[in-house]
């Protein structure tokens, strides 16, 4: 695949701080690619100097083979999701739909812009809808509102910045599945920005995960979760528990009260605290320090074993054990 | 038994609330009100010999409204307040806009458009006498530079007067738009230029209809007083340019007909009233 959209050595200094340092990305065409990290660790910068919001201070920005970092917004075929959606609250829901249609004629003459209005509101499925003020409609039919507007301009690349903050944790996770759909349909590459990693995992074809204004890791969903490449990854995503230098997934911790004997690590540890969460029990560890060991940074770890499996309460002496395969180390 | 008690707390409370309102509202009926009162009286009663008014009541101070005399003296008075107004939102609208924009320094650009109310109003227009007269600052300097032999006639014609009215009502003007504009997210303007509008269209499309409210208070707070305007059109139109308000001074000084000076005065207070709550109608907020 060739890549549709990329950064090219981007740098964005404000005057306070750098937002982003040396920044290379390749987004490959039509892929779901998040920008994953902490709130200010500058990849909403990194959609804004896309959008056109911002200039890179250095290095430059390609949309389909042609360099648009020094276009304005309104020049570059990208369009952008806000994440406050930023509908025209002077205009209904066609209004909104029909603002980026109406710039002057295109060059293969009149658009059918009512017909287009009209598909794009099928896909989002807010056919019936067309009059309704903003005011009127509900977060979700809002996002809605704000990805036809966008996408109804066929962008090379949709820039989406964290959409889904706005909603309620419910609502969060069917619009989710639909974001998944639609993008999957309509076939346009979508640049995701957000700072929730089940988002990030769940949707994506790509990560990038982005740590102070410079790329950690770039991967498949798999990749960056069970190869993380730096520590700032490994945490970032998921749980993770440290053995020293060794960092095992929740989920690659096994718990008992017997010392295992099949070969695998072990440390002891005493049960600080055990919540029932439904599917799963979750038991936090505090970790004892390992035989010739120094002390460990981390003193807790986290173990999730089946709701009706083996019981343990605050206080149980147990061992932790996971197979050496399920490790991962980083260089110093 | 508690209940009873805090609801009686309540309104003693609202009791203790009312009397912070009571001096604002006892000067308001005092020196407005019944001022007011007595203009509308004087307004239905019949001229005096030597001034004043005398009985019997009469409705034909209001009858000689109608009179073509005046109705040419109302269609310049709304025709200058007009163009004043325009020219105010004209003008104020991109100082507000620039305002709106300029980040920290909002404060001090605003503190400059109320600056000019730190002197008098009256000093202020003579200050435009003094430019805009035959021998004013403005012609000696032409003169003495070449550019003209006649003094360009500036001063004492309707020219003059909008001129007056657009320097002292434009911070009515830009104080609304301001705080329209203000209040407008910011992301709206991103999203117009990222859905391909340039920044002509994207005021056209988005800044100016979002700023309608704004638009309509500035217009009634500019167009109001301009209506009723007496010291710019006296000082600056002289005697050819007659407005309302120096109608209704007319008619209490030289004139001597006080009722119908109070007609004019009560027809002007109609006016300004329906503006006001035709704009009350359409949801206004900043008034």
């Amino acid at each position: 695949m060739s890549a549709i959209l990329e950064l090219r050595g981007v740098s964005k200094q404000f005057a306070k701080h750098r937002a982003l340092n040396d920044v290379s990305l390749a987004v490959p065409r039509g892929a779901f690619f998040s920008l994953l990290g902490p709130s200010g660790c500058g990849k909403t910068t990194a959609l804004r100097l896309i959008a056109g919001f911002e200039t890179p201070t250095s290095g430059e920005v390609w949309l389909n083979g042609t360099r648009i970092d020094h276009l304005p917004p309104y020049r570059r075929n990208v369009n952008t999701v806000f994440q406050s959606y930023a509908l025209f609250p002077h205009l209904d829901v066609r209004g909104n739909i029909e603002f980026g249609l109406r710039r002057g004629l295109p060059k293969n003459g009149a658009r059918d812009v009512a017909g287009l209005v009209r598909r794009v509101l099928e896909q989002v499925r807010l056919a019936g809808k067309e009059s309704r003020m903003p005011s009127e409609l509900s977060g979700g039919e809002r996002q809605r509102v704000a990805l036809a507007r966008a996408l109804v301009l066929a962008p090379d690349v949709l820039l989406l910045d964290e959409p889904l903050s706005a909603l309620d944790p419910l609502l969060r996770k069917q619009v989710r599945a639909e974001l998944k759909d639609l993008q999957r349909r309509v076939g346009v590459t979508f640049l995701f920005v957000t700072h929730d990693q089940e988002e990030a995992l769940s949707l994506s074809d790509s990560i990038a995960v982005i740590n102070r204004g410079t790329v950690e890791q770039v991967g498949t969903p798999q990749e960056v979760y069970c190869r993380p490449r730096s520590r700032f990854v490994a945490d970032f995503l998921g749980a993770m528990n440290w053995f020293d230098q060794a960092g095992v997934r929740p989920e690659a911790t096994h718990i008992s009260r017997q010392r295992p004997e099949n070969g695998a690590c072990v440390r002891s540890a005493v049960v600080s605290r055990a919540i029932f969460l439904g599917s799963v029990m979750h038991i936090e560890v505090a970790l004892g320090v390992a035989d010739g060991a120094q002390e460990d940074e981390s003193h807790t770890a986290i173990v999730q074993v089946a709701p009706n499996g083996e019981c343990f309460q605050a206080g149980d002496q147990v061992h932790l054990w996971w197979n050496s395969s399920d490790e991962v180390r980083f260089p110093q | 038994m508690s209940v009873f008690r805090s609801a009686t707390r309540v309104r003693s409370m609202s009791r203790i609330r009312s009397i912070f309102a009571a001096p604002a509202a006892v000067l308001m009926i005092a020196t407005l009100i019944i001022p007011l009162v007595i203009v509308a009286a004087y307004s239905t009663l019949t001229r005096g010999a030597y001034g004043g008014v005398e009985l019997p009541w009469t409705l034909e101070n209001y009858q000689r409204l109608i009179d073509p005399l005046y109705g040419a003296i109302f269609v310049r008075s709304f025709w200058i307040a007009g163009v004043s107004t325009l020219l105010c939102i004209a003008l104020g609208f991109p100082l507000a806009l620039f305002i709106a924009r300029a980040g920290s320094r909002k404060n001090l650009y605003l503190s400059l458009v109320v600056l000019p109310f730190w002197t008098s109003f009256l000093i202020r227009t003579y200050a435009w006498m003094f430019l805009l007269r035959d021998t004013g600052l403005i012609n000696s300097v032409l003169q003495a530079a070449g550019v003209i032999h006649q003094p360009l006639p500036m001063l004492y014609n309707d020219g003059a007067v909008i001129l007056g009215l657009v320097y002292g009502y434009l911070p009515f003007a830009v104080l609304p738009l301001y705080a329209t504009l203000e209040r407008l997210d910011k992301s709206l303007f991103e999203a117009a230029a990222d859905l391909g509008a340039t920044p002509g269209s994207a005021l056209l499309r988005v800044t100016i209809p979002l700023s309608a409210p704004g638009i309509r208070a500035a217009a009634i707070l500019v167009f109001v007083p301009c209506l009723g305007t007496y010291l710019t059109s006296d000082l600056l139109g002289g005697s050819k340019t007659i407005l309302l308000g120096n109608l209704v001074q007319n008619q209490f000084t030289t004139a001597r007909d006080w009722p119908f000076g109070a007609a004019i005065s009560i027809l002007l207070l109609a006016i300004a009233m329906v503006l006001l709550l035709a704009a009350r109608r359409s949801g206004e907020e900043l008034l």
